[in-house]
């Protein structure tokens, strides 16, 4: 096999809807409701003639927050653009955003390369900025031909847009960059990031650079990929794209210099890209500076209250995770992963038990299982963090076996089903019936039976036969309930060397 | 006894004071008044007798039970229609907006109204305030009551011809290269500009954001004066209003001008220069002088370029703040539209197309030029720098001189008709003017004499940005030492 003939370049555009009260320049409700059109606005959405825009600074904080968690330069001093085009779900025919002096740029976004924690990949963000959403046109889907409608409820609702450089080498690395971006956005709590409602999106920008024998390399056209509403999507629609661009190549030849950016759209149903016609020809936005807003000028310190209201990243926490609970890096992205509900939920776990392993473990294998059984947040499930913890403390303080604190979980479970309140003490309760027998005195005597019982199996014993020692733990746990199995096993294969 | 449409804004307000004079009498006056000149001079676009009684009556009621009333003590105000006014027609002198209600109150109309302000119609303008002669609205034309084959000036022409004509003692427009001073000359009123900033421009239907404002005109400087304190102030809605004191305007007057530095412009007094504004403008600098002001000659080195700056920054925001009327969501729409065979592109071209009058489009086009890839640089951004080098001018001037005097306009009000055809020597009316948008300073128009074939001559006086006070004291003693112009004959 020779080696690839060609390098994937991505680059991904996210936008991201800010979960404000209200819109970024007015006081209208910034909610998700396409089932009431034209019932969050005010003159200054529609765009009235005499209506002003005036700043939301909430949203510019969460636009800051995100910049600073993802390792931005944020510049003192940040301006307005008109970004102008007619289009029916743009009222004002120019949408706000930011042009030539976005708030934050150059940052970066690590990703791990694989899911058994391989090396981190850094990618890096050209700029992020904070703009207006535009409305939404409506046409009638049923095909008889009605009129369309205009629903202006998502116009002005705060817009960030994160801009990475071409740095992703992969649909599946373009999947983990989206995935790790979520997270983070989730984390730092300034977005909802439903991509089914919307407020989170992604463009791809996607070609590739063949490898020529001769040793240089040719760079094909770029393609805008859009309309992909999911993380899935978004990888098959680059993986469709890169093998179509390759076999565009073989076939035309056509380098990035003989064709200007096109886009294409993600046919999710038939699976492929299709080439999208434009709106308009919208290659000139006329970009100039919003006379209506004044800039913003920010101050270290105004900068350094944001950084401080950070809270911990997922990639600070993963870390954490490794080190303070020892995690594995791939335990630590899956408990991320799913979330901050289920992190905060491992978390105190955690600080209940005080044990990392134990606590993954369980939260990982059970808890995920039956949330996902259930369909029900972690914050609706009946085994709570303190139940949960409290269980796990009796495995920690050796006083509970794994297998025993299965059943009281399965009982906590189905008392839950039967809509009964489970307290801290039912569990405690519980797992004191199922206590490890510490009463050595009764085990030393079902052992020393067991091993009278058996001297065929001793004899394989004393010759190294570790295994033989199964029949007589059957018998010894049989006999005393509460024994820790690997304690049994233990005296037995001691007390057999011994005698 | 002087009929009340001659009086002064003090002695109307001393009367309604004291009881002498009801808001409902003087409404009245008003409303007959329109009633009798309107027709001819198209001043007013439209008139909302009854919610103007109504509210006089109100005032009126208040102050006959001993309740406080508010600075305007019900005197009647005529808004230029381009100020937003809920559930009025606001067209903008536009069959664009010919349908068009606001359904939301400008600030100026909440402070107008809470300061019991009678509001009696809504002004004629140049469409979308694009214009020096009120020739461009589709109301028609507007003439000026001095003599009716003149023009009143623009773009407020029916604001100064109806406080001219005594239809109304106070009245709103708005300034974006002049459109409250060159009318107020023309028409022998007083007019001012405040500072950018002064006044919220929140409702006022935007030409050029960066360079509009909204302004009072009256009979007096003590009636621009009371205006301008009721609608200036803070407002959080619009983020280039600047929250700096309101000085209490009216209280400052006959202040000895003893120690006033006054500043003129050699450049002012160059060609184009009508000979008899010329004099007429040098007396009234003469007279600040003899009245203890010192007068000295500023330099401005860069206004010669204000013009063409001007029409750069001016159509570039118009061009992208008149792209909302598109025919979509509200305002003209195109009949000559089949969804069968037109495209979205035909709906917004025709609509646009029948919706806005020449000038405007000429400004449309010129902006869009201007802000194009690879022309944004050459012209808009170029323009941005030129205009800093001018405010930098004024900062210059004013750190040696207070106020800075000269002419309004080049000529008194010339004939309708007369610069119709020809955009750049109408664009030439705002050469005095368009620097103080420009620079964001205020300026104020102020009656200094008539030509012999009796049009009046205005004396513009400008300060430094917030120094309204200042320039209202000068105004004052300009016009008190000045001669009087006399009272419109309404030829
Ligand atoms: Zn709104």
């Amino acid at each position: 096999m020779s080696s690839p003939s060609y390098t994937v370049i991505i680059g991904l555009e996210v936008h991201t809807q800010l979960k404000t009260n209200s819109k970024l320049f007015c006081s209208c409700a910034n909610e998700f409701n396409p089932d009431n059109p034209n019932t969050q606005t005010c003159p200054v959405c529609l765009g009235l003639p005499g209506a002003l825009p005036v700043m939301n600074r909430h949203a510019f904080d969460l636009s800051l927050k995100t910049a600073l968690a993802l390792n931005c330069t944020i510049p003192h001093f940040t301006k307005w653009d008109r970004k102008q085009y007619y289009y029916p779900d743009l009222p004002k025919a120019y949408q706000i955003s930011q042009f030539d002096l976005p708030f934050s740029e150059n940052g970066w976004l690590e990703i791990t390369n694989d899911e058994d924690g391989g090396p981190v990949r850094r990618i890096n963000i050209t700029r992020a900025h904070l703009e207006e959403d535009a409305g939404k046109n409506v046409h009638d889907e049923s095909g008889q031909g009605g009129d369309s409608g205009v629903d202006l409820n998502r116009t002005g609702t705060p817009l960030l847009e994160i801009v990475s450089e071409p740095d992703l080498r992969s649909a599946s690395e373009a999947r983990r960059y989206l995935e790790e971006m979520r997270t983070l956005l989730l984390f730092i709590e300034v977005s909802d990031c439903n991509m089914q409602e919307g407020s989170l999106r992604c463009d791809a920008n996607v070609n590739l650079h063949i490898h020529n024998e001769d040793g240089t390399t040719t760079a094909t056209p770029i393609v805008e990929l859009k309309n992909m509403n999911s993380f899935r999507n978004v990888e098959m629609a680059i993986d469709y794209e890169v093998k179509r661009q390759h076999s565009e190549f073989k076939k035309t030849g056509k380098t990035i210099d003989d064709s200007s950016k096109v886009t294409r759209g993600w046919d999710a149903e038939r699976s492929v890209t299709f080439a999208q016609r434009e709106k308009e020809d919208v290659s000139d936005y006329r970009f100039f500076p919003d006379p209506d807003l004044v800039p913003v000028v920010l101050t270290e310190s105004e900068i350094e209250v944001v950084r401080r209201s950070l809270p911990e990243t997922p990639a600070v926490k993963r870390d954490r995770f490794r080190t303070e609970h020892g995690l594995t890096e791939y335990d630590a992205s899956v408990i991320i992963g799913q979330g901050p509900g289920i992190t905060a939920y491992f978390e105190a776990v955690v600080f209940a038990c005080g044990d990392g392993k134990i606590a993954v473990n369980w939260v990982t294998q059970d808890v995920l299982r039956d949330l996902n059984a259930s369909e029900s947040g972690v914050d609706d499930f009946p085994i709570t963090s303190d139940l949960l913890g409290t269980l796990l403390k009796w495995i920690t303080s050796e006083r509970l076996t794994n297998k025993s604190a299965r059943e009281v979980y399965a009982i906590l479970k189905k008392r839950a089903v039967t809509g009964d309140e489970i307290s801290v003490q039912d569990v405690e309760t519980l797992a004191a019936e199922r206590e490890i027998v510490r009463d050595t005195g009764a085990l030393e005597a079902a052992i020393a039976a067991a091993i009278a019982s058996r001297p065929d199996a001793v004899e394989d014993v004393k010759t190294g036969k570790l295994q033989a020692v199964g029949p007589m733990m059957g018998m010894v746990m049989k006999q005393v309930g509460g024994a820790d199995p690997k304690e049994v096993r233990a005296m037995l294969i001691s007390m057999i060397q011994d005698s | 006894m002087p009929e009340l449409y001659e009086q002064s804004t003090e002695s109307l307000l001393s009367a309604l004071n004291a009881g002498d004079l009801s808001s409902r009498t003087l409404t009245t006056a008003c409303l007959d008044r329109i009633d009798q000149l309107n027709k001819k001079l198209n001043a007013f676009v439209s008139v909302n007798a009854d919610a103007a009684l109504a509210k006089a009556d109100a005032v009126d009621k208040r102050r006959a039970t001993g309740q406080t009333i508010g600075l305007l003590q019900g005197l009647p105000v005529g808004v230029k229609d381009n100020i937003c006014q809920a559930g009025v027609a606001t067209t903008c002198g536009s069959r664009m907006l010919h349908n068009y209600c606001p359904p939301y109150d400008a600030h100026v109309v909440e402070q107008l109204n809470a300061e019991d302000g009678v509001i009696v119609g809504q002004l004629n303008m140049d469409e979308f305030a694009m214009g020096s002669s009120t020739e461009t609205s589709a109301s028609g034309v507007t003439r000026n009551p001095w003599n009716p084959e003149h023009s009143p000036g623009g773009s407020s022409g029916g604001a100064a011809a109806a406080v001219a004509a005594g239809m109304v003692p106070l009245a709103l427009g708005s300034d974006t290269g002049g459109s409250i001073r060159q009318p107020a000359s023309f028409c022998g009123v007083v007019g001012m500009k405040p500072t950018y900033g002064r006044v919220s421009r929140f409702g006022l239907v935007a030409f050029a954001s960066s360079l509009d404002q909204i302004g009072p005109f009256a009979r007096d400087v003590h009636g621009a004066a009371l205006l301008l304190q009721v609608i200036s102030g803070h407002d959080t809605r619009d983020t280039t209003s600047v929250d700096s004191v309101v000085a209490n305007y009216t209280g400052q007057f006959n202040q000895s001008l003893e120690g006033l530095r006054i500043g003129i412009v050699d450049e002012h007094y160059g060609e184009g220069l009508d000979d008899e504004v010329e004099a007429a403008v040098r007396r009234g600098i003469e007279r600040l002088e003899s009245a203890g002001a010192t007068v000295k000659s500023v330099k401005l080195p860069h206004a010669r370029y204000s013009v063409a700056t001007y029409y750069l920054i001016a159509p570039s925001e118009a061009s992208s703040n008149l792209a909302r009327y598109d025919g979509i969501h509200y305002g003209h729409r195109t009949e000559d539209f089949n969804s069968r065979n037109d495209g979205l592109i035909d709906l917004y071209c025709r609509s646009r197309g029948e919706g806005f009058g020449a000038e405007v489009k000429r400004r449309i086009m010129l902006g869009t030029y201007a802000l194009s890839a690879g022309y944004y640089d050459a012209y808009y951004l170029k323009a941005l720098k030129v205009r800093r080098r001018i405010r930098e001018d004024f900062d210059k001037a004013f750190a040696e001189v207070d106020i800075i005097a000269g002419p309004v306009a080049p000529t008194a009000a010339f004939r309708i008709g007369e610069k119709m055809n020809d955009p750049l020597a109408m664009y030439l009316s705002d050469i005095y003017t368009i620097s103080a948008n420009l620079a964001g300073i205020p300026g104020i128009s102020v009656p200094c004499g008539l030509t012999t074939n009796g049009l009046p001559i205005g004396l513009q006086l400008q300060a430094s940005t917030f120094s309204e006070t200042t320039l209202l004291q000068a105004a004052a003693m300009a016009e008190t030492s000045g001669d009087t112009i006399g009272v419109c004959p309404v030829a």
